[in-house]
């Protein structure tokens, strides 16, 4: 086993910090989408009956879950699949070189991205008050903290994990179609799972999201499929089981140095 | 002993053998340099010592460790300067060499010694607080090669370390280079496939042709195979035979029209080489003086000229890897 170097950890989360900070609009501008769901479907349907959703909730509350997960799974992959962008750009090598194991790089990746993707989760509660939902207490807060954090980390392993196993940015697209937008859809972000037909139904529960979305619910909103604690293990156990993979994925790709 | 031993490096991408059985030691505080056109293996074999690529086969020791085995213990004992730009453009030069600084586990006031230090010598302290975004492609050249330098290392790798610049900015590296080897006691490896390069900087060439080494040895010893000056004769006829009459005429060959005499001090015997050539009734339209360069040393191993192709070695062996 290889040790683990807080120092290099530490400097490749401060580049991040750095990074977001020096590009501000960048960030800003990736909450448009999130918050347009939040207003166009949070508003447009508040009225409606949709299915599954028991009486006295109103939408937006509903969806507040899902467009949090939403935002972490695609913040994740992407922050993820950077590795490629820094492939390209060239200063990969830079870091592959360095006498730091694979090991320290990897979580240095999952603690810096996991930092950007929770900072617009927390953003994107704050401005969701502004259309009417009711931010959470302390204690809800931290446990919704808590599901934002393990279900970064999941999709942040498996972002890694994907681009440790691509030659460059060219197949992007495909993983979005093939990979982010099923997990999304699967995830019961807009509606309940129940709502979908019995054939798709059991593909919803080898999705990780499922678990981060009704598990925020729950700590949110008090609504929810699942008990917050069966939410939050098997949450976890995806968790373990994608990092698990991506650091071995990452520790063996020979393309990610060259 | 050197402080790099390689012998019979081997690295095959599929079917093509980028690096065919090379062996070479370096001893400590030499400056060597690797010549070769595109795509003669120059890039892989400094990626194998360098830990980035694994060999297929044959032995390689890197201040003292092993390329196999001890991988980390090289990483901590070497700088490398890659050929492609490897910064991050959205940082400013400091934090370049400060993310460089901290993953090398330097101590925080030594690194911002050694930071100013280093932006000295390579006179970027004025723009250290820029983005390298906005830096021209000398600067960034420059700011790579300090960051190389950043955590003393005890060799310094350099791949092609003055391609794509002007010929001003490359004799600026050049300087460096020398200041670095002699000034701070480095040994410096560099690839190149620009002769001047070469012949200008470093006291010993390996010679690399389609992944073997064809010829090692100083630049002065390299041009002493080819010897001596060569005097070039257009003429209309007559034979070359002839001219080995003349006793310091050590060889001469026929090619086209063009007489080709081997001697030393070739300006000296031009006007000798003239007379009898008069005498002899063979009438010279014009006279040419060449004195050997290690582009002659190059086309005598390898029977080519230097290919300056336009593409970087890389990506030709990147294309070639993938097939």
């Amino acid at each position: 086993m290889k040790p683990i170097k807080i120092k290099a950890i530490y400097i490749i989360w401060l580049r991040e910090m750095r990074r977001i900070w020096r590009f501000k609009s960048e960030l800003i501008g990736s909450l448009v989408m999130p918050v347009m769901f939040l207003v166009f479907l949070g508003l447009g349907l508040n009225g409606a009956a949709v299915p599954g959703i028991p009486r006295g909730v109103s939408y937006i509350d509903f969806i507040m879950a899902g467009v949090i997960g939403m935002t972490l799974l695609f913040n994740s992959m992407f922050g993820g699949m950077d590795l490629l962008w820094e492939k390209e750009m060239g200063f990969l090598k830079e870091v592959m070189v360095s006498p730091v194991s694979r090991l320290s790089i990897f979580i240095g990746k999952v603690v810096a991205s996991s930092t950007t993707s929770i900072i617009e989760s927390v953003m994107i509660l704050l401005l969701g008050m502004l259309l009417g939902f009711k931010f959470p207490d302390f204690g809800r807060f931290m446990l919704t903290l808590m599901f934002m954090l393990v279900t970064s980390f999941t999709f942040l392993g498996l972002g890694l994990a994907i681009s440790s196993r691509m030659k460059d940015t060219q197949g992007f697209p495909v993983v979005m179609n093939f990979v982010i937008f099923p997990l999304f859809f699967l995830s019961g972000a807009f509606y309940p799972v129940e709502a979908l037909p019995g054939i798709l139904r059991p593909l919803c529960y080898f999705d990780p999201l499922t678990y981060g979305v009704d598990g925020m619910r729950a700590v949110l909103i008090g609504v929810s499929s699942m008990p917050p604690i069966l939410d939050f293990a098997v949450l976890s156990l995806f968790c373990l089981a994608i990092i698990l993979i991506g650091v071995h994925l990452f520790e063996t790709g020979s393309d990610i140095g060259n | 002993m050197g402080i790099i031993e390689a012998r019979e490096l081997v690295k095959k991408f599929k079917s093509i053998t980028a690096v065919d059985g090379i062996s070479f030691d370096v001893p400590q505080g030499e400056l060597f340099g690797i010549l070769g056109p595109n795509g003669a293996g120059k890039t892989t074999t400094i990626k194998m010592l360098t830990t980035l690529l694994m060999p297929t086969s044959g032995s390689a020791f890197v201040a003292g460790f092993d390329v196999y085995r001890q991988r980390d213990e090289i990483r901590e004992s070497i700088g490398i300067v890659f050929q492609n730009v490897a910064l991050d453009l959205y940082m400013t030069g400091r934090e370049n060499l400060e993310f460089h600084a901290w993953m090398y586990d330097m101590p925080g006031k030594l690194m911002r010694d050694r930071i100013k230090e280093i932006l000295k010598l390579v006179e970027l302290s004025g723009r250290a607080d820029d983005l390298v975004e906005t830096y021209s492609g000398g600067m960034r050249r420059r700011l790579e090669i300090a960051r190389g330098l950043m955590h003393r290392p005890k060799i310094l790798f350099m791949d092609e370390p003055t391609l794509g610049l002007d010929a001003q900015t490359r004799r600026r590296i050049w300087e460096y280079i020398r200041v670095l080897n002699k000034g701070e006691k480095i040994t410096i490896i560099l690839t190149t496939h620009y002769m001047e390069e070469a012949d200008f900087l470093c006291e010993r060439v390996g010679i690399i042709d389609r992944g073997r080494i064809v010829a090692m040895d100083s630049p002065e010893n390299l041009k002493g195979i080819i010897g001596s000056d060569s005097v070039t004769l257009d003429v209309d006829s007559g034979d070359c035979g002839l001219f080995e009459q003349l006793g310091f005429v050590k060889s001469c060959g026929k090619t086209g029209g063009l007489f080709s005499l081997n001697v030393e001090d070739g300006e000296g015997k031009i006007p000798e080489i003239m007379l009898f050539a008069q005498a002899h009734g063979i009438k010279v339209r014009r006279v040419g003086l060449k004195r050997p360069s290690l582009e002659d040393v190059f086309l005598k191993f390898t029977g080519t000229k230097i290919r300056e192709g336009s593409g970087t070695e890389e990506e030709e062996e990147e294309e070639t890897g993938r097939q």
